[in-house]
């Protein structure tokens, strides 16, 4: 039994999309995903003319299709934006070597400038030699801040006003459960947010927020995007928890779960008077930091002085037992941003 | 009493290869009835698949009596979700995409 779009009533049905239950064939699959991502970017107001904008490009599936789909939407609705592809290297033999080649190919595909910020100029540490120095327990505490402020320094090196990421809808309900059960009230608030202003003045912004998944995939299915999916090999398995196969199981049961999620999430509010840690800058590198230094520096001591779990776990504690942070270690290069003069104003 | 074979090639990516010994691609032939006296349906294909091809990790493929979630199903480039699931009855020449929606990111 072939079965007809439910939208143009004429060509066969592809894909039942999960948000709608509705059954698209090909052309207006292609047509209602990309119109919905170009809805989201004028309703939140995403973009303003002349913006350079960075993605975070990772190789993956996510950032590969968030590539291809905004470089097409600024070419039919000119968005007068200027696309640059960036991305992180972390240094990791058999994994990030073989997806910046994903990514290598991407900007030819696409004919987008690339940056690639590696974490060995910026630290001096690569994740290979993070991972012998202190195990596999908490390499990807590490890699975690040293990714996100890898991003932030990439796009001041890039001079952009803006990052987008490739969180989809799936993602984003997932942090919300977690940050729900975690009681982190300040996460919440903010991971539910399509567009932040990014501590240190850079904005980040997320068009996929209400893209699923699936659709994401079949997407890059069907448009024979060039991805790369192959686990890190460093969380093996950690990719999803169990919080990720009960939203799988429950999009399996009612798929507009996700939405709902993203909506409670959307709906939490902070009590007036509560009270939010305070942002300043890191006084070894002057990155953003709501401590006196930031989470990067305090790790990467740790490493320098042979004390890798100086910045695990609550650094003041930690500061305390091992000592302070003498002045002439290494650090990371100055964190300068064009309006870097008026950051704790502005932030 | 045999039952007529028929070729289906199949299909692992998004990651589900790894599974595999990764292998991305595959024609097996299997019974087109598995549980006589019915046709061969893509829950017969699934279990099968399970049972004789998988290396490693079934709970990584299977939930139950179904493919877990996050995986998605592409038969003959049509989403399984339009060609009834588990229900589709699987012919000679059918060219079955499992995708993984779960790795990378
Ligand atoms: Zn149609
Ligand atoms: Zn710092």
């Amino acid at each position: 039994m072939v079965r007809t779009c439910v939208i143009c009533n004429k060509e066969r049905a592809i894909i039942k999309r999960p948000k709608t239950r509705q059954q698209a064939c090909r052309e207006c699959f292609y047509y209602v995903f990309e119109t919905e991502i170009h809805n989201t970017i004028i309703d939140s107001k995403l973009f303003n003319k002349g913006d350079k904008v960075a993605i975070a490009a990772s190789g993956g599936k996510d950032s590969t299709v968030l590539a291809y789909v905004l470089k097409l939407l600024n070419e039919r609705y000119q968005y007068g934006i200027e696309l640059f592809l960036l991305s992180i290297d972390e240094g990791i033999t058999g994994y990030r070597d073989d997806s910046l080649e994903t990514v290598k190919r991407n900007q030819q595909q696409y004919d987008l400038p690339l940056k690639i910020v590696s974490y060995s100029e910026l630290y001096g540490w690569n994740m290979d030699q993070i991972v012998k120095e202190v195990g596999l327990k908490n390499n990807c505490t590490f890699c975690g801040v040293f990714r996100r402020q890898a991003l932030d320094r990439g796009a001041v090196m890039l001079e952009v006003d803006h990052i987008v990421t490739g969180h989809n809808a799936d993602d984003i309900a997932e942090t919300v459960l977690m940050n729900i059960m975690r009681g982190d009230i300040a996460r919440l608030s903010r991971c539910t947010e399509i567009c932040t202003n990014g501590d240190e003045c850079i904005r980040r912004s997320k068009p996929f927020k209400y893209t699923y998944e699936k659709e994401i995939v079949m997407y890059a299915y069907f448009k024979k995007l060039d991805y790369f999916s192959t686990e890190c090999i460093y969380s093996p398995n950690s990719y999803r928890g169990h919080v990720r196969t009960f939203l799988k199981d429950l999009e399996g049961i009612r798929s507009i779960a996700i939405i709902d999620i993203i909506h409670s999430g959307e709906a939490f509010e902070l009590k007036k008077g509560v009270k939010l840690p305070i942002q300043g800058v890191c006084k070894r590198c002057g990155y953003i930091s709501s401590n006196e230094f930031c989470k990067a520096c305090v790790l990467l001591e740790g490493l320098n002085r042979g004390l890798p779990k100086l910045g695990i776990g609550k650094t003041n504690k930690m500061l305390k037992k091992y000592g302070n942070m003498p002045e002439g270690m290494a650090t990371i290069p100055k964190f300068m941003n064009k309006n870097s003069d008026s950051v704790s104003e502005q932030c | 009493m045999t039952q007529p074979l028929i070729k289906v090639n199949l299909f692992f990516s998004g990651g589900l290869e790894i599974l595999f010994d990764n292998i991305k691609q595959k024609t097996v032939e299997i019974s087109s009835s598995i549980n006589p006296p019915n046709q061969t349906k893509m829950e017969d294909l699934i279990k099968w698949i399970r049972e004789n091809l998988i290396k490693t990790k079934p709970e990584l493929f299977m939930t139950g009596n179904t493919i877990r979630p996050g995986i998605l199903i592409l038969i003959n480039d049509v989403d399984w979700e339009v060609e009834g699931e588990l229900e589709y009855t699987i012919k000679d020449g059918d060219n079955i995409h499992f995708l993984s929606t779960l790795h990378g990111g």
